[in-house]
């Protein structure tokens, strides 16, 4: 209906006049890691989830740096400031480093 | 002005805080070494051992580790276990705690401290329940409220250090899976309440490593797994959701869920199990509200609503659906019977008889609530509601964890453990509020002609003491919030004017705290600390007398059989033969098998004939059984049999049925009123072999069952005795092989016994016509 559309037109128009560019950037980061695992997810329902461990090695991968990411972009959201009052965007940027690397870490051993 | 009961300290604040740092700092140690000393008790009196059954096949592992490596260890194969099968060793156990110990084994050898992988392998609970103590220090410190937070640590640190509950499963010697369990646990739990405080990523990663390293040690994991997700889920309901609880889960779970499946035991169970289905719901859940926010804070609040609706229709519909889907379609499997029997507690008494068949698999008694834990028990609902009276989100957490592991601990004697934690907590949040208000020395002012109240905000922290200006100006802020009271003309203050009110309280709790230390001790040395493998007795004159048939008879088993022979028990003392007399073994406290006990089960429970075969097939060489009744020791096999014809009925119905064991009233008995079922079972002929000779003709009295065992001998024919410990614990039997002139093993023995009777020959004419 017609309220549903128009809201999802101001949400948009919105999203693009309020977001910072750096947060922008983020975003894209996160639509390519949600493409990426859907790709992965429709290849291993519609063809086959053999190499079971792999298949659950990349996926995770991609959910696991979703959620960092979008971790990051909440902690270095200027609109965060008095809910992280602790974490600077530097040190969001160092945690986001280290639970990436702990994630791969695990995502490379699960390979196998 | 503000009047003091007495004069406090007129330190200053720089002079107070170092202080009370180094006082915590002795205080932590002194903490950690009472908790090491108090489980040495075992090691004092008797020997630096393992104890009990389950930690010998972890010690036989760990030297496997310690003496072949890491790879070795994680690809054994072990041949000398359940047989014909053998057991996948890599595959099948929780290898944290034996890489603990070989690390810290290397890391001593490094240091050149040679030491002994059994001296580690004894030592590591006492070395973890220090490091436990510290754990709750940290854990209760987040819980703890203003300026009592280091004090409710401390008290916490104090009461997970000497509570028998925690003490009872990590004595020295018990090298068991919980020794490190609960320190992870705790640690686990207290970077939660960080990472949900701060909100950073680096915290999540940090709890998930550790619950990574739980997964690794202690099946108990489950818990973890639901706990965290639990919390984030009331928080939700109460509308508590703050970014930083989404950081906090969901680097949590991204990390810890693929770490968790790097255990070959777990593999992909974190994505098939119903017990794993509430976090991953949580995570889903979290990911749409935090999308939701998002939207929110782009829109105006009527476009939202529209929006928001058919979001909210949407994804419900989706997420039960596709959870009713794939759980009707065993896409993921259903609660495996363990947990199950959380929840329906007459089930496993029903389908599982093997487990409740294990003693700790019973419901608790309240004495043993009180014995475990003395007056925490009624610290823990006080402790409990301070939690609520304040409710931050650490607060919600403690109480989730108190409902939840109270009814665990209701439901099952070994989940007690799992309780002792959080008992320590609110206890110790419990008792640092009264010290608090009790030591508080500021006495309330004087009643204002107004009538307000003023509220008793007790705050003693050193820092506080020496400043008394922000005393005053955090109490006229508490007292403005405050309702006034009805009867304003008696204009009663409520507070603690005297000296004496204050001395009283403080008196009797400090009393109650050193009692509990000396219930904890006697407790302690009394019921926790004795090894199973050997029993001890006290002589009349009070000189000890120790029964060492066990290692007797292993010790037996390993020098005077040859290396490759099997050997027949029962379950129990699968870990223990392999690892004392390092001989193979057909079953052992793995229970992984059902069908195999139950064969070892039947082949107890039947008659020698049916018997014999089933012991050919499977090449046992030798029969071991427990047998207590010349000493009074009631853990025997003839107590346990009921069990084996339960578990063994259970498959195989029409040969092995319980009724039949029983006399026609009803009762289970081994005197001359014994079914003749049960005087013909195996268990029963070799656990009597012979007992009656040895009261010389007069009345052989069991000392267990407190019956007259009938004279008639036993005879046993395809059996012979092999060896029989001192005090008769122990036997043994050596399975004879086939006769070789090809009789059956009855009348070859009837023959040897000279006994010519016409069956003898009819049966040789037999064999004779058929050849």
């Amino acid at each position: 209906n017609a309220g549903f559309f128009s809201s999802l037109n101001g949400l948009w128009s919105s999203y693009l006049d309020t977001t910072p560019k750096n947060l922008k950037l983020l975003d894209s980061l996160q639509l390519f890691l949600m493409l990426t695992g859907i790709a992965q997810f429709v290849y291993c329902l519609t063809i086959t989830n053999y190499p079971f461990n792999a298949f659950l090695g990349g996926f995770s991968a991609t959910v696991g740096q979703f959620v960092l990411t979008a971790s990051l972009r909440s902690q270095v959201n200027p609109a965060n400031k008095e809910v992280f009052p602790t974490i600077s965007p530097e040190r969001a940027f160092a945690d986001f480093v280290f639970g990436s690397l702990i994630l791969h870490f695990f995502v490379y051993n699960y390979l196998g | 002005m503000v009047n003091y009961a007495y004069q406090p300290p007129g330190y200053s604040a720089a002079t107070s805080a170092t202080m009370s740092a180094f006082l915590r700092t002795i205080i932590l140690c002194l903490i950690a070494a009472a908790a090491m000393a108090s489980r040495e008790f075992a090691v004092v009196r008797f020997e630096s051992i393992i104890h009990e059954f389950d930690p010998w096949f972890n010690f036989r592992a760990t030297r496997v580790l310690a003496k072949d490596g890491f790879y070795e260890f994680w690809n054994w194969f072990d041949p000398t276990a359940w047989y014909p099968l053998g057991r996948v060793v890599g595959g099948t156990l929780y290898p944290g705690l034996m890489v603990t110990s070989g690390l810290i084994w290397k890391a001593l050898h490094t240091l050149s401290i040679p030491v002994d992988i059994r001296e580690v392998c004894v030592q590591l609970a006492p070395l973890f329940s220090g490091l436990t103590a510290f754990a709750t220090y940290l854990f209760a410190r987040e819980v703890g409220n203003g300026a009592s937070k280091e004090a409710t640590g401390l008290w916490a640190a104090l009461f997970i250090g000497i509570a028998p509950g925690y003490i009872s499963r990590s004595v020295a010697g018990s090298y068991d899976n919980e020794a490190i369990a609960i320190f992870i646990l705790m640690s686990t739990f207290y970077l939660w309440l960080k990472a949900v405080k701060t909100g950073s990523v680096a915290w999540g990663g940090v709890t998930a490593l550790f619950y990574f390293y739980m997964v690794a040690a202690w099946g108990g994991y489950a818990f973890i797994t639901n706990m965290l997700p639990l919390h984030v889920f009331v928080l939700l309901c109460m509308g508590r959701y703050t970014s930083r609880l989404y950081v906090a889960y969901s680097s949590f779970y991204a990390i810890g869920t693929l770490a968790s499946m790097q255990v070959p035991f777990v593999g992909f169970l974190p994505l098939l199990t119903s017990e794993h289905m509430s976090s991953l719901g949580v995570f889903g859940l979290l990911q749409i509200v935090a999308f939701v926010q998002l939207v929110r804070s782009h829109i105006p609040a009527k476009q939202f609503k529209v929006l928001l609706r058919a979001a909210l229709a949407v994804g419900a519909l989706l997420a039960f659906g596709a959870l009713w889907f794939m759980t009707k379609s065993g896409k993921i499997a259903p609660w495996t019977g363990r947990f199950y029997s959380l929840w329906d507690t007459g089930y496993a008494r029903i389908h599982l008889p093997l487990v409740s068949s294990v003693s700790e698999h019973q419901p608790t008694a309240w004495p043993s609530f009180y014995f475990d834990l003395q007056f925490l028990v009624y610290l823990f609902p006080a402790g409990v509601y301070i939690c609520f009276r304040e409710l931050r989100d650490e607060h919600v957490f403690v109480i989730i964890y108190s409902v939840l592991a109270s009814y665990f601990a209701g439901v099952m004697v070994r989940l007690m453990l799992t309780l002792t934690p959080v008992v320590c907590v609110s206890g110790a949040v419990a008792i640092s509020s009264i010290f608090e208000t009790y030591l508080d020395p500021v006495v309330p002012e004087p009643p204002t002609p107004v009538g307000a109240i003023v509220a008793d905000t007790p705050i003693s922290d050193a820092e506080a003491l020496s400043t008394p200006s922000s005393k005053k100006g955090k109490k006229a802020a508490s007292s403005g919030t405050s309702s006034p009271t009805p009867r304003k003309k008696r204009s009663f203050v409520p507070g603690i004017f005297g000296l004496d009110s204050r001395v009283a309280p403080l008196l009797a709790f400090t009393m109650m705290a050193g009692l509990f230390v000396l219930h904890c001790t006697w407790v302690t040395s009394t019921a926790y600390s004795s090894p199973s493998v050997v029993l001890a007795s006290r002589n009349q004159d009070g000189s000890q007398n120790i029964i060492d048939d066990f290692r007797e008879a292993y010790y037996w088993l390993r020098q005077n059989t040859k290396e490759d022979a099997k050997i027949m028990s029962w379950w129990d003392y699968g870990y223990q033969i392999a690892g004392f007399a390092d001989r193979t073994t057909l079953v052992d406290n793995n229970t992984w098998n059902n069908t195999h006990i139950a064969m070892v089960g039947k082949t107890m429970s039947v008659s020698e004939e049916v018997a014999y075969p089933i012991l050919r097939q499977h090449d046992v060489d030798y029969v071991l059984v427990i047998f207590g009744g010349l000493l009074g020791f009631s853990g025997d096999d003839i107590n346990k049999f009921l069990w084996m014809v339960r578990i063994s009925e259970g498959i195989w119905p029409e040969e092995v049925s319980e009724q039949k064991y029983f006399t026609s009233r009803g009762e289970y008995k081994v005197d001359g009123d014994a079914t003749e079922t049960m005087k013909n079972s195996l268990m029963y002929k070799m656990s009597y072999y012979r007992f009656a000779e040895l009261y010389g003709g007069g009345p052989a009295q069991d000392r267990v069952r407190q019956q007259i065992i009938p004279n008639t001998p036993i005879q046993l024919d395809t059996l012979e005795e092999a060896f029989t410990s001192e005090n008769w614990i122990v036997r043994i039997y050596a399975v004879k092989k086939e006769d070789p002139l090809g009789r059956d093993h009855k009348s070859a023995n009837a023959f040897a016994n000279g006994k010519r009777k016409k069956r003898v020959k009819t049966a040789g004419k037999k064999k004779r016509s058929s050849a």
